[in-house]
């Protein structure tokens, strides 16, 4: 099949499909790999994760090992976990904190600024060899953005800030709600999926499926005595959706069950009540009421193309979205919470996460089971389409409707042709996006 | 009769005597659970109880501070119970087969009436044509009830680097 037929986008008939092959075609994952993944900013990890000099986490990011490394000057760097010398990883440990980085084979060894600093016998070599040639080194391009860090494998990708484009406004509303910054708590969830990793995109920021899939979730609410959240769950409203451009996409929400950070509903426990009373005074206090309640009161699944999720509803998860093979992912989530909440609060907030987001809670291993019958559905090859038409009518997409998935489609699709970048909307006729 | 008195002022007789009752209550939860009879094993529980289990990356993790998989009080207990035996838990639905190895159990009374008991534990699960182990080990704190038991605090460690095999804690581990 051709490239620019794998998506069906007809905005007279509202009708949007995506071949499937998209999700079980070898080529077309290395295409992935080669046009996307290759080309795109990919997030490598959050400021918090390394937080003193020394301090280190092995990544691996697009298939490539790194390491996500605090320099003893204070600067954050990322480096290709591979000796300069004949490849082996300069680090095996997950995390840790170190002075010298020394590659176990020969045992070359590099300070945390990457510089080589020991080659034993080093006199072996001839005249020309540099040490400062022979360092570690980088993706070829680092930066950040409030905490977040990213690479590229591109060197002449756009700056970082405008790649984040429309998802910076989202990003901001989810790292304001701390007065003194966000950290990654300790303990991270690691699982695998045996389905595209796209699957796992579209269901992130799908409200459709909740009332279904998560039937459990809700039953759990009803039992512990929040028993509006059933009714709130299926009978709320919308929330809406946004393409923000350039592939990213949201979908901003009424919450679920309160919000941990200053929206109190009975999950909390009632000693939470007070303190979370005082952290909404003090939202508005720094930002004014409208964003105040924006922070505290509607939620965002975010996503940041093309594979990473930021979750804040429940609890705030970092999750990002690693493909190893067409029928394959990898899935790393991170839970983040502002440095100032302890005691009760931050008890509330992770418990909050655990029941929802969690691969031990009430939803999450409903939502691998539903995108590996997904990626199994798709071996009838006869049935060669799945349909992401819903609200391409609705002059105000909500968040059960599918304009989410389908900016990041269009995005997908125009990179898989060797195209530049798209807004995401659903046609001249103009969406009114309400931003 | 071995009458060498071990530390904890027990002989080598009442420790083994512990440690063959602590091995059969451990065994009859292993098939309340392979048996899927949930609300049973819920059942052996305190009112106070809590269930862990720490995240594979972080094994020594405490809840209050922590990224965990599963903290669950009596409460949640009994939900989680209640999730996996009715028709929405879909990762469980239909059911997995499970198979549960419990071995190298050892046991302490620590306090009247209170016994610090650890196992081996190997679960195989099998389901939608695959099969895979969750592997680790279970640390009880466990209180005399006569010749029986009730669980206080049942936290359990796996071994597995990832939830690569499984994609979730679906089951009870």
């Amino acid at each position: 099949m051709e490239l620019k037929n794998l998506i069906v986008d007809d905005q007279q008939s509202g009708v949007f499909r995506v071949h499937r092959s998209s999700m079980t075609a070898p080529d077309l994952f290395e295409r992935e790999r080669q046009r996307i993944f290759d080309r795109c900013w990919i997030y490598v990890g959050h400021e918090s994760e390394v937080e003193h000099p020394g301090d280190y986490r092995r990544r691996t990011v697009a298939g490539r090992p790194l390491l996500f490394v605090r320099s003893r000057d204070g600067r954050i760097r990322v480096f290709l976990n591979t000796c300069p010398h004949r490849g082996a990883q300069i680090c095996r440990h997950d995390a840790g904190n170190a002075d010298v980085l020394r590659c176990p084979y020969h045992a070359w060894s590099f300070n945390t600024q990457g510089q080589l600093i020991g080659v034993p016998r080093e006199d072996a070599y001839g005249p020309s060899f540099d040490r400062t040639a022979l360092g570690l080194r980088g993706p070829p391009r680092v930066d950040s953005y409030r905490g977040f860090h990213f690479v590229s494998f591109n060197p002449q990708v756009e700056d970082l800030v405008s790649y984040l484009g429309g998802a910076r406004e989202y990003l901001d509303l989810v790292v304001d709600q701390a007065e003194q910054g966000m950290r990654v708590v300790s303990g991270s969830n690691r699982y695998a999926i045996k389905a595209n990793w796209k699957l796992l995109v579209e269901n992130s920021m799908d409200a459709y499926h909740l009332v279904s899939t998560h039937r459990a979730y809700v039953d759990y609410l009803t039992g512990i005595g929040t028993d509006d959240s059933g009714q709130t769950m299926a009978t709320r409203p919308p929330g809406r959706a946004r393409a923000l451009g350039k592939g990213h996409a949201v979908a901003e929400n009424v919450p679920l069950n309160g919000r941990p950070i200053a929206h109190w509903h009975p999950v909390f426990g009632e000693e939470a009540r007070a303190p979370m009373a005082r952290v909404r005074q003090r939202l508005a206090e720094r930002h004014g009421e409208e964003r105040a309640r924006r922070i505290a009161e509607t939620s965002r699944n975010l996503l940041i193309y093309p594979n990473l999720l930021i979750l804040d509803f429940v609890a705030v998860a970092i999750r990002f979205v690693e493909p190893l093979a067409p029928d394959r992912m990898a899935v790393t989530a991170w839970h983040l919470v502002p440095k100032e909440e302890s005691g009760t609060r931050l008890a509330a907030r992770l418990d909050s996460y655990l029941t929802f987001l969690g691969p031990g809670g009430f939803a999450t291993p409903d939502d691998v089971e539903v995108l590996e019958s997904c990626q199994a559905g798709f071996q009838a090859t006869e049935m060669a389409w799945s349909d992401v038409s819903r609200g391409m009518f609705n002059p105000c997409p909500g968040t059960t409707d599918e304009l989410q998935m389908r900016a990041f489609w269009r995005q997908w699709h125009a990179h898989m042709q060797g195209l530049g970048d798209t807004d995401g909307q659903d046609g001249p006729a103009g969406k009114d996006d309400r931003g | 009769m071995d009458k060498t008195v071990l530390p904890g002022r027990m002989t080598v007789d009442d420790h083994a005597r512990l440690r063959g009752l602590v091995e059969d209550f451990l065994f009859k939860e292993a098939a309340l659970l392979d048996e899927w009879r949930l609300d049973e094993w819920v059942g052996l529980f305190t009112e106070d109880a809590r269930y862990v289990v720490p995240t594979t990356d972080l094994p020594d993790g405490d809840p209050r501070r922590d990224l965990v998989f599963i903290d669950d009080d009596l409460t949640r207990l009994r939900a989680r119970a209640q999730r996996l035996l009715g028709p929405h838990a879909h990762r469980e639905q239909p059911r997995s087969r499970t198979r549960r190895f419990v071995s190298n159990v050892r046991a302490e009374e620590t306090d009247h009436g209170v016994v610090s008991a650890s196992a081996n534990v190997l679960v195989y699960r099998f389901r939608s044509g695959e099969g895979a182990p969750y592997v680790g080990a279970i640390d009880y704190r466990l209180l005399r009830a006569g010749a029986d038991f009730r669980i206080a605090h049942r936290r359990a460690v796996l071994d597995m680097e990832t939830l690569a095999w499984h994609g979730a804690v679906s089951i009870i581990f």
